[in-house]
């Protein structure tokens, strides 16, 4: 069963010629089939801590350790992680001009499969995973998020996840910005992905409103770079009645 | 807007097409005055690079470059003199270099479809440097509906300037390449007139890769209604390089077309495109439709683009106009996007890169030039990557 394991991570950026430490001291273990969520308040360093897992070249770990099934994460590059199964769904897809949807997800699954697909399996399960997300099948031949609205963005985000079966996800905010319907297809989306058992999953998020569709095994208060209360379900009740003041005063800063 | 500094892209605006050049068209070289490089026309050329081009003092070596021509059978290759009457006929040189390359040659090669002669084959012809100064003249002339595909491709190394003339008569089709595939310190000037008959149609791809300086200057008019223009570019612009290309369309006659997409990658320090893109519709050129389009990918930091659309609308009888210039850059963002998603770097590159050149290289249509195309394309990039 895959295990990610994270251990007393500290994560700098550098800005304005100084270092700043925004994770100071993350602990945290996901297991393939289990959902964690990790809210915090805006500059907790929540979306750090993904982009950190993720191999962003902007942020350096200082200290601490982050294993997926014993193997060292941070010594591997970006598309080496990809390739051993961790997956970032951004908050912010950027665009990529001249690529169409179509030739990414093609060229994404033979790089994460290890083989090229073949073709007439993978137009057939390119065509079914976008009709479940309600995707245009028009949406194919559009460059990379090029000119796509927010919700067509993290439609092709979940549609990614479907398609490449990571072992762990990391869901960056995917709920930000998106209405009501929205979120629920895109909701179902991540939810036919845990129901196959095979993927654990870190649900990053602001608002409660997502766990209305996504039902975490456990919840994880973020603030000031580091996890400060762990509990259930339940914990996201309170922080729906309670909101995050209990854990910011005096400490976290933007 | 041009004294935009590294990695900057410049838009200019505000020059109109009449006053660009310094001196009107010429085939004497004597009627321009030798440039200083703040004139409109070589203000964005680094004289120095020219080799002599523009002020007298390059000199043909007798061993500049090599000339075969490969025709299908039915056409016709001459070699002729500056008096043929064909040679020059297409356009008249606009700026020092295209005069001096008509002053200085010394015999121009004449290839000749007759009418209603429908090639299935590529007229081939290859330039290749052999590190000399060169001056030439090549004419292409189709007949009344005669239909052909020519293939130039430059290679080696030179210092030349050479010009082409493509005269298309009513009704014909006409598809040239001209590859640019110059060895790192060549140079390479001219002006490619074409003169468009009546329902003829003219498809022009420049494909520039290498060279320390080249700078073309496609130009465009039609001799009678109905004549259609599709000026496509490639560019690849490299640390050093400097990679021009100005295109002129005169819409002097009612009722034709011209579309113009020109598309550029740049990588590495003082990479510098230059892309010029004047249109003129005069006054009595009624129903004519164009659209002009510059797009350049900057891969990394140190390039500098240089992209000045230029529309000037003399009469409002017209079906349409329009332009746009954008400038993108394949940044950091978008490479851990690709990564992220278990896509190596070079491969990421090369997606991005590929896309990006794919709707132009695929309407070439002359298939062993397409692979090869896309083959010095990924070269491109793994040059740069190592």
């Amino acid at each position: 069963m895959a295990t990610l394991e994270i251990r007393d991570l500290h994560v700098t950026v550098e800005a304005d010629n100084t270092t700043k430490e925004i994770l100071k001291g993350v602990d945290l273990t996901v297991k393939q089939g289990e959902t964690h969520a990790i809210m915090g308040p805006n500059g907790s360093g929540k979306s750090t801590l993904a982009y950190a897992l993720a191999g962003h070249p902007k942020y350096t770990v200082s200290s601490g350790t982050v294993t997926l099934d014993g193997e060292n994460v941070l010594e591997m590059s970006v598309d080496e992680r990809a390739r051993a199964g961790l997956f970032l769904a951004m908050q912010y897809p950027v665009e990529v001009p001249g690529v169409s949807v179509s030739n990414f997800l093609r060229t994404s699954a033979t790089a994460i499969r290890g083989e090229a697909p073949k073709l007439r399996h993978w137009v057939k399960e390119v065509k079914e995973a976008m009709e479940r997300l309600h995707m245009d099948p028009s949406f194919a031949e559009r460059n990379v998020n090029e000119g796509f609205s927010g919700g067509e963005k993290k439609r092709h985000e979940i549609l990614q996840l479907e398609l490449l079966k990571p072992k762990i996800a990391i869901l960056d905010e995917t709920d930000s910005g998106l209405d009501v319907d929205a979120l629920r297809v895109v909701s179902e989306g991540v939810n036919r992905v845990r129901e196959s058992g095979n993927v654990g999953t870190l649900l990053i998020t602001h608002y409660t409103r997502i766990l209305r569709y996504i039902k975490p095994d456990h919840v994880h208060v973020f603030a000031d770079g580091r996890i400060v209360e762990s509990g259930g379900a339940e914990l996201a009740d309170k922080l729906e009645n309670e909101g995050y003041e209990a854990y910011v005063k005096g400490g976290a800063s933007a | 807007m041009g004294s935009a500094t590294t990695g900057a892209i410049a838009v200019a605006a505000e020059s109109t097409v009449a006053t660009r050049m310094s001196a009107p068209p010429s085939f004497d070289v004597a009627d321009f005055p030798v440039p200083h490089g703040r004139e409109e026309e070589w203000r964005f050329t680094p004289l120095e690079r020219l080799r002599g081009l523009h002020d007298g003092t390059a000199v043909a070596t007798g061993e500049g470059v090599k000339v075969d021509i490969q025709a299908p059978e039915g056409v016709t290759v001459e070699t002729v003199g500056r008096d043929d009457p064909r040679v020059g006929r297409a356009g008249t040189p606009v700026d020092r270099v295209a005069a001096q390359a008509y002053s200085s040659f010394e015999k121009a090669s004449v290839v000749t479809v007759p009418k209603e002669t429908v090639l299935t084959e590529p007229i081939r012809i290859a330039v290749h440097g052999q590190g000399g100064v060169a001056y030439g003249h090549q004419v292409v002339e189709l007949g009344a509906f005669a239909e052909a595909v020519v293939v130039i491709d430059h290679t080696g190394d030179a210092v030349l300037a050479a010009n082409v003339d493509y005269i298309l008569g009513d009704g014909a089709k006409l598809t040239v390449v001209s590859v640019q595939d110059w060895e790192g310190k060549a140079v390479h000037a001219g002006q490619h007139n074409a003169l468009i008959g009546r329902d003829a149609t003219f498809k022009s791809f420049l494909v520039t890769f290498g060279g320390d300086l080249v700078r073309l200057h496609p130009r465009v008019t039609y001799a009678g209604t109905g004549g259609e223009a599709e000026l496509y570019g490639l560019y690849f612009t490299d640390a050093g390089q400097h990679q021009e290309h100005r295109l002129f369309v005169d819409h002097n006659t009612p009722h034709c077309k011209s579309n113009v997409l020109y598309k550029g990658a740049l990588q590495g320090e003082d990479a510098h495109a230059v892309w010029i893109g004047d249109v003129l519709i005069e006054a009595a050129a009624e129903g004519t439709d164009t659209y002009e389009m510059n797009r350049n990918l900057v891969l990394t930091d140190g390039a500098r683009v240089d992209s000045v659309p230029n529309l000037e609308i003399e009469t409002g009888e017209i079906v349409g106009a329009g332009h746009a210039s954008a400038t993108g850059r394949f940044d950091d963002e978008q490479l851990f996007y690709l990564m992220a998603r278990g896509i190596p770097e070079k491969e990421a590159r090369r997606l991005v890169v590929r896309g990006f050149f794919a709707e132009l290289v695929q309407q070439i249509g002359v298939a062993d030039l397409e692979e090869r195309l896309i083959a010095r394309i990924d070269e491109e990039l793994e040059a740069a990557v190592a």
